[in-house]
């Protein structure tokens, strides 16, 4: 689950992360209620889970409540490659000294943790990487040991942070780490890290990306569930426990496991078409998930033609033709559904749905087949 | 030959006592598997259908003989049942559990590789591992696998893994050993151990490698094969289509920025001489070609 910059400084501040004092505003009024109480000259910044924001007109200085109210005005509704602004962050503008980057994040190859530290912040990271790969100082950290003060203090130096800082940042760089160990972040980046004229170090941006399988240990995570994601459709398939991710094609895909439902988008593809959604049920789908799905995918306006691939592993390809019947005995589709059923009690599947195929209830023998046949029906 | 496990592998179920465990832990005894015990705190002394249960992993090792695991448990209780079979002398442990938390599966693995170096994990979040006709731990449902070989199948995707079997076994070709590894950011075993494996048992003649979006394990597997491999690899990689910065499903499966694109992973396999394919389909007829040539020759 990635955080909004606002709610990525929310967590930092958990661990004791320095941040901008600041605060949240969904109106002008609102906006200028917390520059009132964090003081001008403030920073306003748009919400959105896109990088290009400062590009974009999303962040602008306001020196008093006048500007405040001409950049908040204008922010509100802005349109940032597709993201529309509901939501401001308003803090206290920070003098800046210098900018640093730094994040940690898993090394998968290498199985440990890699912090990232670089004193060339404020750019893409990418960048940097790409251009200068020695301005950053990469550490790979035992994830059984963790990160020390010690450790941090020579990772400061080796990254060759202006002395000015480096104390601050690398008490900074061990909350930051446990915030992203204890915090159950997959990703925890600051960029920038600043050091003002005065002397002090904090974050000036907050990038954070949850992981999810860890909500169990994280109650405190329901606050940013509310806001996760825009996407109707995705919101509706959230509430029914489904694996739905909103693409911009035709074809309704609904496939179990992630790699087949990967897979099914691919094949979609390659015989001309294009799929509107990623969709797994999982495993031991049912008629309640089954009759789920198709709403899901039904309330999509733009599926002209839906696409069920199932290879029944544990998943038994009875239950799931039978969940198919019951689905749309309770919910009424009007996009014509193409079945690909194979594995465990195929053929009694397959039987299940003999007496009711018709236009609109087709099976196909192969996954190819079917696709070729969804595609067709959702250009005709 | 199999890899990793044979027909004398004997298995203890740590969870045999819960829903998923019993399914599962049965339907593995009734394939042939030996199944010899299950493991549930507190409920030591009973039995699930005739297998004994084991308050430890260490009692069910002592009065067993077992070296194999099947953690079949909950998430937040996965990472330590891993340690505990480890503690208690089994080497193979398969675990299925999906929605680990990545910190606790980094940290899992690491202390199996410093404490327990003997030991070796597969998973977690996989569909676990089947030799046909000797062995089946996991969830695989073995009528679609064909005992025989010649083909070993190594995989990130469970029903992709099912996908690869049923391609094989419906025309009439047979597996040593088919592997699914997971699609964890962590898993325990990856492509190379098991193309290593693959590389040196002599039954195995060909192998059909499955990977996805993600990471970079299907790029340092090509690099492993350029360097090690003599047998033929046939390749599918899923999520050509999937758009960046989203998770799949798998918790591994996501492309961040530039990095871990279905082109880039079949690219690198290509370059490697793997035989990549589009879809599943076309990577079972091209594995049933290789075979077939294999066997005239």
């Amino acid at each position: 689950m990635d955080l909004f910059e606002y709610q990525g400084k929310q967590y930092f501040a958990r661990y004791g992360i320095p941040v901008s004092p600041g605060g949240v505003a969904d109106t002008v009024e609102q906006a200028v209620a917390v520059a009132d109480e964090v003081g001008y000259p403030v920073v306003v910044k748009a919400q959105v889970k896109v990088g290009g924001r400062g590009k974009a007109g999303g962040v602008k200085l306001a020196a008093d409540e006048d500007e405040l109210r001409l950049h908040a005005g204008n922010i509100l509704g802005l349109d940032i490659k597709g993201h529309v602004v509901h939501r401001l962050w308003i803090e206290r503008s920070s003098d800046i000294a210098r900018e640093y980057y730094a994040s940690f994040t898993l090394d998968r190859p290498n199985k440990k943790h890699l912090g990232m530290l670089s004193a060339q912040g404020g750019v893409e990271i990418e960048v940097v990487a790409e251009e200068n790969p020695d301005a950053i100082a990469m550490l790979s950290i035992d994830p059984l040991r963790g990160l020390d003060l010690a450790a941090a203090r020579a990772w400061v130096d080796e990254a060759t942070l202006d002395e000015a800082a480096r104390e601050q940042a690398a008490a900074l760089l061990v909350r930051l780490y446990e915030c992203y160990t204890k915090g159950d972040c997959d990703l925890a980046e600051v960029n920038p890290l600043i050091l003002t004229p005065d002397g002090r170090v904090h974050a000036l941006d907050a990038k954070v990306t949850l992981d999810e399988n860890a909500s169990f240990r994280h109650p405190e995570w329901e606050e940013f569930r509310a806001t996760e994601t825009e996407d109707p459709r995705e919101k509706m398939a959230k509430e029914k426990g489904l694996n739905y991710i909103g693409l911009d094609g035709d074809v309704g895909i609904i496939a179990n496991g992630a790699g087949l439902a990967m897979s099914t988008l691919d094949v979609v593809n390659q015989v001309g078409g294009s799929a509107a959604n990623f969709l797994d049920i999982g495993g031991g789908a049912n008629a309640d998930v089954m009759a789920a799905a198709l709403e899901v995918i039904h309330s999509d306006p733009k599926v002209k033609s839906i696409f069920v691939n199932i290879f029944g592993g544990i998943t038994r390809v009875d239950e799931v033709a039978k969940g198919v019947l019951e689905a749309l005995s309770r919910v009424t589709i009007t996009a014509p559904i193409v079945l690909r059923l194979d594995g465990t009690n195929a053929t009694q599947g397959r039987a299940i749905l003999a007496a009711h195929l018709s236009d609109t209830l087709i099976t196909e023998p192969t996954m190819l087949d079917a696709a070729r046949r969804a595609v067709a029906l959702a250009k005709a | 030959m199999s890899i990793f496990v044979d027909e004398n592998t004997k298995v203890i179920v740590q969870g045999l006592t819960g829903g998923q465990g019993r399914f599962h832990g049965l339907r593995n005894r009734d394939y042939g598997t030996k199944v010899v015990g299950g493991v549930t705190p507190g409920k030591g002394g009973t039995d699930v259908d005739g297998i004994p249960v084991f308050n430890s992993v260490a009692e069910a090792v002592a009065a067993t003989g077992a070296t194999a695991s099947f953690v079949v448990v909950p998430p937040r209780f996965a990472a330590d049942a891993i340690i505990e079979a480890a503690q208690g002398g089994i080497t193979f442990i398969v675990c299925i559990t999906e929605g680990i938390p990545a910190h606790d599966e980094a940290v899992t693995y690491n202390r199996l590789v410093e404490e327990f170096p003997g030991v070796r994990l597969l998973g977690p979040n996989c569909p676990g591992i089947i030799s046909p006709g000797k062995c089946n731990i996991g969830i695989t449902s073995g009528d679609i696998a064909l005992a025989g070989g010649p083909v070993g199948i190594v995989s990130r995707s469970g029903t992709l893994t099912y996908q690869a079997l049923y391609e094989l076994s419906s025309q009439g070709v047979g597996q040593t050993t088919c592997v699914g590894i997971g699609g964890d950011p962590v898993p325990g075993t990856n492509f190379i151990d098991c193309l290593a494996a693959f590389e040196a048992d002599p039954e195995t003649k060909a192998v059909m490698m499955i990977g996805e979006i993600g990471g970079s394990e299907e790029e340092r597997a090509a690099e492993w094969i350029t360097t090690h491999m003599t047998k033929p690899v046939v390749s599918y990689v899923a999520g050509v289509t999937a758009p960046p910065g989203r998770k799949m499903g798998h918790a591994g499966a996501i492309i961040s920025g530039s990095k871990g694109t279905a082109q880039a992973k079949m690219d690198a396999l290509a370059a490697a001489g793997v035989h990549v394919c589009q879809n599943p389909t076309e990577a079972g007829e091209k594995m049933v070609e290789i075979v077939k040539a294999l066997a005239l020759g």
